[in-house]
């Protein structure tokens, strides 16, 4: 058989070290321990040099996406990231968010491709902020970081991908961002159609990819399909639709690299139990969603509560007995320097029905 | 169950699974008139038609979608025509049209 060259085309460039770091503006709120996490991970297990900027903003993707910032301004923006990251001595671009990955990507694009447009953003940037800028070295998504050292994780492992009882594989659904590669295919590993970000880190840390039907399909995270509440049945329903696909091969867990499929996938959950009383998971319960960088805390031996593990809809317990990861369940709802952050009302996604209606367990 | 109100519903699709449709009575359509496997659905039919200018009956979408095993509906929407027959006149690949809009009133009365 003739070996395909085609897949050399969709491999990247990831620079080693000295990284500056772009935060995801709400992934803060949705999965609070995760940036954390990848920070510790860089700069405490591998010791690479991450610069986190307090002074760089968001990207204002979801502002450009809805239609309410337009493409100068955006760029402009962009470009102000840039310039910070110059200024700071740095040269490789790592950004948390695959929005912001995609923005980029295409600001990038746009400029090599009408070089008047760069020359413009430059101008407004100067007018705006005295700022000048220079273009990344490299761009990259916290999830090809995470990639592109995942042997070294695997070599520093507490623990594997597997069941603790059986010593199975766990299986895992890995979900990519559609502003991954999408977009631009050729900006991801493995391109739109094998995008192996995910799949690689799995596969090295001991679990194994299930392979679905609508393993490709959108979560309905797209900002036109959720900001608008009557749309949002729209939105509901691509997540639904994965979730059928996908319950059949009974996944142990998902994971996700993008901010926003890694909340809706977990917290459509809630709906979808809510309106039908339908979960997808072991016993009753619903799927457990987590990030890439919740995965590799996981591996290296974190604790879940440290990673934020918490303040997931569908409940993380089931997983991590699985894994046989010694946590403290009373700890679960205490914060920062042991305060008591609340508990959730219970809800049909992290008990079985009858519990819900017969409040069994209250 | 608690019912929350979300204020939407999870939208369903509007794909036809062929796989999942009981495609018993469109065989038995078809067996009956094969001519009408000759469709280019090009719409003719439906842009003459006397009662589709009226009201909002469309026989190019009725017939596709009971051919693809999509019967609810089918029977009261063909209630709409008026048997002229304008569509026979004007169908490119010849399909008794009308005898398509009895043989669906026929088979599809109890859907």
């Amino acid at each position: 058989m003739m070996k395909r060259n085609s897949w050399n085309e969709y491999q990247k460039q990831i620079a080693d070290d000295r990284y500056y770091y772009g935060r995801s503006c709400i992934r803060q709120n949705f999965f609070p321990g995760s940036e954390k996490a990848f920070i510790d991970i860089l700069r405490g297990d591998l010791g690479k040099d991450l610069l986190d900027d307090p002074l760089h903003s968001s990207c204002t993707g979801i502002g450009y996406h809805s239609d309410i910032v337009p493409l100068e301004t955006i760029m402009t923006v962009v470009a102000r990231q840039f310039a910070l990251m110059g200024e700071a001595g740095y040269e490789n671009f790592v950004t948390s968010c695959i929005t912001s990955f995609g923005v980029y990507t295409e600001v990038l694009a746009t400029w090599a491709e009408f070089p008047e447009t760069e020359e413009r953003t430059r101008e407004n940037l100067f007018k705006a902020t005295g700022r000048e800028f220079r273009k990344p070295a490299s761009l990259a998504h916290t999830s090809d970081v995470m990639f592109h050292f995942r042997e070294r994780i695997a070599a520093q492992a507490a623990r594997r991908l597997v069941n603790a009882a059986t010593g199975e594989p766990l299986k895992v659904v890995e979900h990519i961002g559609c502003h991954y590669a999408k977009i631009f295919p050729k900006s991801g590993i493995g391109g739109s159609e094998f995008p192996y970000v995910l799949a690689g880190m799995v596969e090295a840390w001991g679990g194994e990819c299930v392979d679905y039907p609508e393993r490709r399909h959108c979560c309905g995270f797209g900002f036109r399909n959720y900001l608008v509440q009557a749309n949002r049945g729209y939105s509901i329903a691509n997540s639904h639709k994965k979730l059928e696909s996908m319950a059949p091969y009974k996944p142990d867990f998902i994971v996700a690299n993008c901010p926003g499929c890694a909340m809706f996938l977990d917290k459509w959950q809630y709906a979808i139990a809510e309106m039908e009383g339908t979960t997808y998971g072991e016993n009753g319960h619903g799927i457990p969603v987590l990030t890439y960088e919740e995965m590799a805390g996981l591996v290296l031996g974190y604790d879940p509560w440290e990673l934020g593990m918490q303040m997931h809809q569908v409940d993380v317990e089931p997983l991590l007995d699985k894994m046989g990861v010694d946590y403290d369940p009373a700890a679960k709802y205490l914060g920062r320097n042991g305060k008591y952050i609340g508990k959730p009302a219970s809800a049909v996604v992290n008990c079985s029905a009858t519990d819900t209606v017969y409040d069994i367990r209250e | 169950m608690a019912a929350i109100n979300f204020g939407y519903t999870i939208s369903k699709p509007r794909a036809i699974d062929i796989d999942r449709n009981n495609l018993r009575k469109s065989d038995e359509i078809l067996h009956e008139m094969p001519e009408l496997q000759a469709c280019i659905g090009c719409g003719s039919c439906t842009a003459v038609c006397t009662a589709g200018n009226l009201t909002s009956f469309n026989f190019r979408k009725v017939h596709t979608l009971v051919r693809r095993g999509e019967y609810e509906g089918a029977y009261e929407e063909m209630n709409k025509c008026m048997l002229c027959g304008k569509c026979r006149l004007v169908c490119p690949r010849g399909i008794n049209t009308r005898g398509v809009a009895m043989l669906i009133k026929r088979k599809l009365g109890d859907f």
